[in-house]
């Protein structure tokens, strides 16, 4: 943590800390303990005068179907985003760390989506699937289904989930590649003598010595869909239709900026808080123990 | 490999093929889009070879924008988001380099204290303070300015966690050869500690650059004049326009042009890139 | 070039821990002092304490005749030589030597030439000074530290093992080149090591520390004749001395192993010491093999190295379970179980206090 040789006591380092620090109190402390202080209040509808009421607000908001709506919403969300990202990018990264020739090509082609944000991605989504002049759409009906995200709440859904899960791919992508990498190639070797073909190998060896990268993504891809896939969803569905991709991080935004609830956007705020810190503790606690093999 | 299977080897080069076409296809579709006139956006199907009109479209929406707009095209959009990726990347690069250097190399009162304010950052994402932190840049007079859109965002717990990693892998000696050299501690941040860190301060440059660009709550939040607006709130603006007159070709343009800048980045600095992914997330 | 001295030395961290319990020296203008001891000893510790990069708890530290405890390593007009050279890595070796003259504020034109004249020292030629530190071998990495060190022309050279990142071959050839180059510069220099056989070919003294004391401070000869403590004698020379439990007889005359064979002291005997139960420490090779004489010892042959130059035999004395070395010149045909007639030089036996550890005779 501290170097054993370091420079002796002077103002210095207060001055060198400060700018980090004044931006740190400034527009994160300060703001953040507003909002555990805004849920507590409760304004009345004028916005006249408040009061303060406890946990009034989260009694409210844990007893609103809407939003165990919206958090069960959230979780599936999730899971499906973390599921294809991560299913897709794994199948792609074992073959990669098959061929020998141009798997650094591959890689080329396969991350530069991270660099795309998160709103170009859902309108790159959103105009492939649009129901009247989509491709996609269009292909669909000709195969006989008809496509429309805008009223069908399940279409809706696995559009933000694609859009969301496609920009990740290139991230577990690279993550799973060198994880794959870093298995030494004496341990598959002596699979191999020992008469293991691919396929069982794959299974018997390269996929338990993974485990480690992939509860790291796991983590990293909920974290992502929970908290970075905003734009996505304001973009494609606005949260709809009818809230069926409402996920919390919309529900925030919209309940404090467009329905100006402010002790419950703030109560909102304070359980996604404590989210980010288990989420958090979680990573922390398991990135010590993260180099296994 | 193991053992000489051809076969396995074309079908594993198959699926690569046919993954990255997948990854590509929307950018395809994207590009192709971009190439049409406007009149043949509205004929299903969507063309799904590229047109001849692509420079005609770049013109148009880098000069004019889509119909209904202002009329300013999103060049000064690309500016503003050039500038608020910039300001970001230096601004969080920049506080982070002083407080890993000062909570490595000095002992003084609260250093614990400042370390785990600093990593409390971590926990608090724009996202789950919205409101407050609006309130905050709009009592002090930074909403629509460059400084709005920046500053919030600089203090950065990944940035000084990775610096710290560098600095302690930076061996004593040099600290102790440094002072005997008569290198204050200043003197020896910028001689020693800032060049030695060169490729690390890159490949964060590269990831925050990219993290910046693509901003979107926030800019959305703070800025209400267009002409703060950056490219990515054209596209969001761009579409719901698109309800009415769907120009499709020009919203591609613009989405084409909003991934530009930090797509080069990743291809041309790869290495660089690969680096700050694998190293931030220690 | 400057007189060093030190009075009362002491150092105790924060927590507690002491590290050096108080050392005296006065290292004369132009003099080789090396500080040896095993590892933790404090050797480096005081070598850091004198360039200011540890502070001292308690004592006078001056350099030149000036006070330097609190003055800034940069300000003690020393040069250091670290045991990975800390090289910066980021510059080129030109560079690198040039910092500190840079930092001094001294025109471009001086820097250089002292630089120069460095380099030629060195024989660090004009393409090697355009590298950066990694494109060098560690024998060249060496000598661009001593060159950093010597472009300060300072008044003390401090090295802490300079030489032990250097594989054996490289190490001799680096010793004769700090020997020499120290002897032509004649600036006063204290030096770390923890091999003993460096410390006895560089210094004009040694200070032998152990546990943060001061053992013996004295020339290699004195060090390897005089012993002042078991400590030293274990330490200094190689392969290292031999130690048997004895005793003295009731006049002093003689002194016995184990209970077995009795050997004269010489000059005149110990008889202070009468009667009292010692340690008596052999040098390898102050045991020779005799064809027969009166004064000859049966050793038992348990194992033999043969090493060209030297033939190493280890062995007992008759039923003694003391183990110990003998060192005989050249090479010897002996097979382990045979027993050998071997003769102590009188004048060569060094007699130590158990209790105290220290030299009795």
């Amino acid at each position: 943590m501290l170097k054993n040789v370091h420079f002796g006591p002077s103002v210095l380092p207060f001055l060198l800390v400060l700018p980090q620090i004044i931006v740190t109190l400034v527009f994160f402390i300060w703001p953040a303990s507003q909002a555990l202080y805004q849920s507590l209040l409760l304004e009345d509808a004028f916005g006249l005068k408040t009061e303060f009421v406890w946990f009034r607000n989260f009694e409210d908001l844990l007893s609103d179907p809407l939003y165990w709506d919206s958090f069960k919403i959230t979780i599936v969300f999730s899971f499906l985003v973390a599921f294809l990202s991560m299913s897709f990018a794994l199948i792609l990264a074992l073959f990669a760390d098959r061929v020998i020739k141009g798997s650094g090509a591959y890689r080329t082609l396969l991350i530069w989506p991270y660099a795309v944000a998160p709103v170009t991605a859902g309108a790159l989504w959103v105009f492939m699937f649009n129901p009247t002049l989509g491709i996609v759409s269009y292909a669909l009906s000709a195969l006989g289904y008809e496509w429309n995200h805008q009223l069908n709440g399940g279409e809706a859904m696995a559009l933000v989930v694609m859009a969301s899960a496609w920009k990740q791919v290139a991230y577990n992508f690279l993550f799973f590649l060198a994880g794959l990498q870093s298995i030494p190639k004496s341990l598959i070797e002596a699979a191999a003598i020992d008469g293991a073909g691919p396929m069982r190998r794959t299974i018997d060896i390269v996929l338990p010595l993974l485990s480690p990268t992939t509860f790291f993504l796991l983590v990293i891809n909920i974290v992502y869909a929970f908290f970075e896939t905003f734009g996505v969803i304001h973009v494609v569905t606005a949260g709809g239709p009818a809230g069926a991709t409402n996920i919390l991080v919309y529900k925030v935004f919209n309940d404090g900026f467009v329905g100006l609830d402010l002790g419950g956007s703030a109560a909102q705020s304070v359980i996604l808080m404590i989210m980010v810190i288990a989420l958090t503790v979680v990573q922390f606690k398991y990135v010590e123990k993260r180099v296994d093999y | 490999m193991i053992e000489n299977r051809p076969l396995l080897t074309i079908f594993s080069h198959i699926m690569l093929i046919l993954g990255v076409a997948v990854i590509a296809l929307p950018i395809w579709i994207m590009f192709v889009a971009a190439s049409h006139p406007e009149i043949r956006m509205t004929q299903v199907p969507l063309p799904m070879l590229p047109g001849g009109h692509f420079f005609e479209n770049l013109d148009i929406a880098l000069s004019r924008g889509m119909s209904g707009m202002d009329g300013n095209g999103v060049g000064y959009m690309m500016l503003n988001s050039l500038a608020m990726a910039m300001m970001i990347a230096v601004g969080k690069i920049a506080i982070s380099l002083l407080s890993a250097f000062a909570i490595v190399y000095f002992r003084f009162p609260f250093r614990m204290f400042f370390f785990w304010m600093i990593f409390i950052t971590l926990m608090l994402p724009v996202e789950v303070r919205i409101l407050p932190t609006y309130e905050v840049v709009a009592n002090l007079g930074m909403l629509d300015t460059y400084w709005g859109l920046s500053i919030p965002l600089i203090a950065s717990a990944t940035a000084t966690f990775m610096f710290r990693q560098v600095f302690l892998t930076i061996p004593d000696e040099l600290l102790e050869a440094a002072r005997i050299d008569g290198a204050g501690p200043m003197r020896f941040f910028w001689d020693i500690l800032i060049p030695m860190s060169r490729t690390n301060i890159a490949a964060l440059f590269v990831i925050l650059f990219i993290y910046g660009w693509n901003q979107y709550l926030w800019p959305l939040l703070i800025t209400s004049e267009t002409s703060m607006y950056t490219i990515v709130m054209g596209i969001k603006q761009m579409l719901e326009a698109a309800e009415q007159v769907p120009q499709w070709n020009i919203i591609m343009m613009t989405a084409l042009l909003a991934m530009l800048p930090p797509v080069c980045v990743v291809i041309f600095m790869q290495s660089l890139f690969v680096k700050g992914l694998t190293e931030t997330e220690k | 070039m400057a007189r060093v001295v030190l009075e009362g030395i002491r150092k105790t961290y924060p927590n507690g821990f002491k590290a050096i319990h108080g050392v005296d020296v006065e290292i004369e203008e132009g003099e080789f002092l090396v500080l040896v001891g095993p590892s933790g000893c404090g050797k480096s510790t005081l070598l850091r304490m004198i360039a200011g990069l540890e502070s001292i708890t308690e004592g006078r530290l001056s350099i030149g005749g000036r006070d330097v405890n609190n003055l800034e390593p940069s300000e003690r007009d020393i040069a250091m030589v670290f045991q990975n050279y800390a090289l910066y890595p980021h510059m080129s070796v030109y560079k690198n030597m040039a910092y500190g003259l840079k930092i001094m504020g001294l025109p471009k034109a001086e820097i250089e030439e002292r630089v120069k004249k460095a380099a030629a020292i060195l024989e660090l030629t004009d393409e090697q000074l355009t590298r950066k530190p990694r494109q060098l071998s560690g024998g060249q990495r060496q000598r661009v530290a001593m060159g950093r060190a010597i472009v300060r022309e300072p008044s003390v050279f401090l090295f802490d093992e300079p030489l032990s990142n250097l594989d054996a071959k490289l190490r001799v050839q680096m010793r004769l080149e700090i020997k020499t180059l120290q002897a032509n510069l004649g600036i006063t220099s204290v030096y770390v090591t923890h091999d003993q056989v460096e410390a006895m070919t560089l210094g004009h003294r040694l200070m032998v520390l152990n546990a943060g004391n001061v053992e013996q401070l004295g020339t290699p000869i004195e060090l390897y004749q005089r012993p002042a403590s078991l400590f030293v004698a274990g330490f200094i020379g190689s392969p290292a001395m031999n130690f048997a439990d004895a005793k003295i007889d009731a006049e002093g005359k003689n002194i016995t192993i184990s209970g077995q064979e009795a050997l004269p002291l010489g000059d005149g005997g110990m008889p202070e010491h009468g009667g009292k139960d010692v340690i008596l420490g052999i040098r390898p090779e102050h045991l020779e093999l005799v064809v027969e004489a009166p004064d000859a010892v049966p050793m038992t042959v348990t194992m033999v190295e043969q090493l060209g130059a030297d033939t190493l035999v280890h062995g007992h004395f008759g039923e003694s379970r003391s183990d110990l070395t003998v060192r005989l010149d050249g090479i010897r045909h002996i097979k382990g179980g045979e027993v050998l007639p071997i003769r102590v030089a009188p004048d060569h036996l060094h007699v130590f206090d158990p209790k105290t550890e220290r030299r009795l005779s």
